[in-house]
């Protein structure tokens, strides 16, 4: 069996509703389109990034003095917890499964995904299970508030002693998550492994697509624990069993091994995408080949070996003994080297580069300045005794807010601005565009950078009151987190705006090499739909006398009459 | 074209003079923010505290030396790479140098290797935190003998939703730790409940506290004053009145607080969240799911919340 050369339409199943409505209804009805499901997961994500976002400003309002006197620290937990759990489960990664879903089939050539109706499964759990998570809010004691990492036996206690609560909604909840992501993942590693236009070779395709396929694998190997641990607390909290529960004999670090056995890679999984983003959009904005593409590549799946054997750095104060702290500790120093060769490719696919700070690269830019810095205070989080001191302190929540906000969500920014224009057939407004960039720059690093020092000083997370001496970094913070709640505003403008009456887009408006840019803008329903191109080398030949498709001459003049 | 090549010599000469000059004050600034790093951290007060600031200020430097030398070398693209409007030619094609890629694998490599080599070096050093030992829960904590020897203790510290309460070996109950200075206690960390976390920043130990488990390690203080113990591992809803003050008095007002607390009588100890609970019970219980406050400690000291702390 040749895995390349063959004809990617052959692999798919037939879609089975291709009369859809045709106009913006199309992207409320039940559609097996992956860019219709695309845009649905994207437009429900960004609902879920304001709703998770709102929760965040109150936080940051309660903590904004000393003593908690805006709500009752019940409700200050569960607002917390919720804001965990909406922003990683009801915001990244339904973003980046949507981005996953209008990117991968034009990217590699394929008409659509593999299996479009478990795609469209896979996304349309995501509403029943925000409507399950929301609705915690109305269940007597209101939602789960014991963190988005529901430790037991904080989460197992139910002090109303009701066999519906919030925790119970927060378990069930969390379970359709995982098994949507699973449903995702077989989709993503399947098509990416069957689907590929003819030519394209493992090595020739781009790099976005590499990190996909490395973060599937990772959601393949890694939620299997969660779930199973999810299982376990939901039959220890409901039934009264003890695999975690002290009293029959049960050990709570237990489940923090089977959490983290899946949440270490989870973060992976976030951020190994975004990892593609950047290594696709830096050469089109510098106008140079992504330097060093087959060390990038081999990168991500160094990432995604070794993210597998480090879990154990988040329980280093567990009573974790010392000879496993070491060598957890030495596994998780050895993440920096995959990662840094990628962060020093960037920078050499930048040097001596024809840069056009358009928004899509200023996001890029921002999420790697944010990147390099997140990275260092990961590093040191690694070494067993600064985290010692510094663990479970806002000093974490500072690094890995560097990374999950200002790195992963300015990545996934500047994708949804490179890729716009492909997809509604619109251009954005730049300058609306550099507004939301700055606003978002300056919110972010007033909201995050200071609460290092906090957590150096000793200030717990997760706390609703605290000591006066933490005063001033805690007023920085929550108006950093003011100001980002501002930044949404130009954003919603913007994509609203172009959407309903921008510029329309030419097929290839930042003359940028790759598969996608040879299809009309927005692309047809099948994308190539008869005629596939042989590709001949990867993407990001700018500059070289490497031609990238055979007969690139004729895909472009038919993206063009499509127009 | 001798012109030419003159030209371009004397331009990586003065590149090269630029790099130098740059790496220098990159050095300058990194090692500078090392030292500053100290000032970060809370007062150094137990013999841990020191090697794990020189580790953090280490760390810093090398840290900046990285952020700074990427940063600045981003800075420098978007100053002198940027294209002008309209241009929309291609910058240099360099694909790849696998010899830059191998150095700059391997040199990441050895410095991790070397940040960790250092650090295993640190906790072997503070050889304080302890691996947990589990025990049948309600039944009674077993002791568990330290390798090393110890000054003062064992102390048992026992946590609950929300309060602390400290055991001495001679009886007294206290919900202030007290501790002489420069002398080695031994703790044995107890929970009634959930994990809780024994967490005094001043002494940059953190150790969790595990159900049915009982941890046991040793430390010394080694600055007088007063310290703020914090419930570090969120543990309910009042997880964040759940702090005490911990006392570092010289060895003959240790000893004389021990010898007149045990002849106290003993009385309820601080107890936050119980009278927060008592407040919210009183303005109408609204129905948010919380376990009730364990009761207040009876105790041979009750100490003064109010007492100010010195970090
Ligand atoms: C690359 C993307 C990264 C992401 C998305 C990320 C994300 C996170 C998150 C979400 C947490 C906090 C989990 C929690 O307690 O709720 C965390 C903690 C941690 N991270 Fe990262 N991180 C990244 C990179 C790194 C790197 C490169 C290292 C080390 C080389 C690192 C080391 C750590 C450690 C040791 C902790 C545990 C701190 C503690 O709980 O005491 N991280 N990270
Ligand atoms: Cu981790």
């Amino acid at each position: 069996m040749t895995i390349v050369n063959y004809d990617p339409r052959l692999v798919k199943t037939k879609n089975p509703y291709p009369k859809g409505p045709n106009d913006w209804k199309r992207f409320f009805s039940f559609n097996t389109d992956a860019k219709v499901i695309g845009i649905q997961y994207i437009v429900t994500a960004l609902f879920f990034l304001l709703i998770g976002g709102l929760l965040g400003m109150l936080i940051r309002g309660e903590l904004i003095t000393p003593p908690s006197d805006l709500f009752d620290p019940t409700v200050y937990n569960g607002l917390y917890t919720m804001h965990g759990t909406i922003m990683l489960f009801l915001f990244l990664f339904p973003i980046l499964s949507g981005l996953t879903n209008l990117l991968v089939p034009p990217m590699i050539g394929a008409p659509d995904m593999a299996f479009p109706k478990l795609n469209a499964l896979a996304f349309w759990l995501v509403p029943v299970f925000s409507i399950i998570l929301l609705l915690s809010f109305f269940v007597p004691g209101g939602p789960a508030s014991s963190g988005w990492w529901s430790y037991p036996p904080i989460s197992i206690q139910n002090p109303l002693g009701k066999i519906i609560n919030g925790e119970m909604l927060w378990i069930i909840a969390i379970s359709l998550s995982g098994i949507s992501s699973i449903i995702g993942a077989v989709n993503f590693v399947t098509t990416i492994i069957r689907m590929r236009a003819p030519g394209m070779g493992f090595f020739k395709m781009p790099i976005f697509i590499w990190t996909v396929l490395a973060a599937q694998l990772l959601q393949l190997l890694g939620l299997p624990a969660l779930t199973g641990g999810a299982i376990m607390l939901f039959f220890d909290l409901t039934f009264g069993t003890s695999f975690f529960r002290v009293e029959g004999g049960g050990d709570p670090v237990l489940f923090q091994h089977f959490f983290w056995f899946y949440s270490h890679p989870a973060v992976y999984v976030m951020v190994l995408p975004v990892f593609g983003i950047f290594s696709e959009l830096f050469p089109v904005y510098s106008r140079k080949p992504l330097f060093g593409y087959k060390f990038v590549a081999i990168a991500s799946f160094g990432i995604t070996i070794l993210s597998l054997v480090v879990w154990v750095h988040h329980m280093f104060y567990t009573g974790t003994p010392m000879w496993m702290r070491n060598l957890f500790m030495f596994t998780t120093m050895l993440i920096a080297v995959p990662t840094g060769v990628k962060v020093f490719a960037w920078i050499a696919t930048l040097w001596g580069g024809n840069i056009r700070l358009s928004t899509p690269m200023l996001f890029c830019l921002g999420g790697l300045f944010n990147f390099i810095f997140g990275g260092i205070t990961g590093v040191m989080l690694a070494t067993v005794p600064v985290d010692i001191h510094v663990g479970n302190t806002y000093f974490v929540v500072a690094h890995f807010h560097y990374i999950i906000f200002n790195t992963i969500a300015f990545g996934i920014f500047a994708a949804i601005y490179h890729w716009f224009p492909k997809f509604t057939g619109k251009m954005f407004y730049e300058g609306l565009g550099k507004i939301h960039f700055t606003l978002t720059f300056i919110g972010a690093t007033l909201n995050w950078l200071p609460l290092h020092w906090a957590g150096l000083l000793g200030m717990p997370r997760r706390v609703a009151s605290y000591d006066p001496e933490f005063a001033i970094w805690n007023v920085l913070a929550s108006i950093g987190a003011f100001i980002l709640g501002v930044a949404s505003i130009p954003f919603i403008l913007n994509m609203v705006s172009s959407w309903v009456r921008g510029k329309s887009a030419p097929p290839n408006p930042w003359k940028a090499i790759g598969l996608e840019w040879l299809l009309p803008s927005p692309p047809p329903h099948e994308n190539f739909e008869e005629d596939i191109p042989t590709v001949l080398n990867e993407p990001y030949c700018y500059g070289l006398d490497k031609p990238f498709v055979e007969d690139e001459k004729f895909y472009v003049e038919k993206s063009l009459k499509k127009h | 074209m001798n012109t030419k090549i003159r030209r371009l010599k004397k331009k990586n000469f003065s590149n090269t003079f630029i790099i130098i000059i740059a790496v220098l004050l990159n050095l300058l600034v990194s090692l500078l923010m090392g030292y500053w790093s100290y000032s970060w951290l809370p007062i150094q007060a137990s013999e841990a505290a020191h090697y794990v600031d020189n580790l953090f200020a280490f760390e810093t430097t090398i840290g900046t030396f990285i952020f700074l030398g990427c940063t600045g070398t981003m800075a420098w693209i978007l100053v002198f790479n940027r294209a002008p409007k309209y241009d929309e030619s291609n910058g240099e094609p360099l694909e790849g140098n696998l010899k830059l890629e191998i150095i700059w694998t391997i040199v990441p490599l050895i410095l991790v290797l070397a940040i960790s080599i250092y650090s295993t070096g640190v906790n072997n050093k503070l050889e304080n935190l302890g691996s947990k030992i589990k025990y049948d829960f309600g039944s009674e904590v077993p002791f568990v003998e330290e390798k090393k020897v110890f000054d003062y203790g064992p102390i048992d510290v026992i946590s609950r939703q929300w309060n602390w309460e400290f055991v001495y070996p001679n009886g007294i109950h206290s919900s202030e730790l007290h501790l002489p200075v420069n002398k080695r206690s031994n703790f044995r960390l107890i929970t009634e409940d959930v994990i809780h976390s024994f967490y005094v920043p001043a002494f940059r130990l953190k150790q969790d506290i595990i159900p049915g488990s009982v941890i046991t390690y040793s430390l010394t203080p080694t600055k007088e004053g007063v310290y703020r113990l914090r419930d570090a591992m969120f543990s309910g809803a009042y997880f964040s009145q759940n702090q005490t003050n911990v006392i570092v008095e010289s060895e003959d007002i240790f000893l004389q607080w021990i010898n007149e607390t045990v002849k106290k009588e003993p009385q309820n100890g601080l107890n936050p969240a119980g009278r927060l609970y008592d407040k919210r019970l009183r303005n109408g219980n609204r129905g948010w799911a919380t376990v009730k406050p364990a009761p207040d400690p009876k105790v041979n000291e009750v100490g003064f919340e109010e007492r100010p702390h010195d970090s």
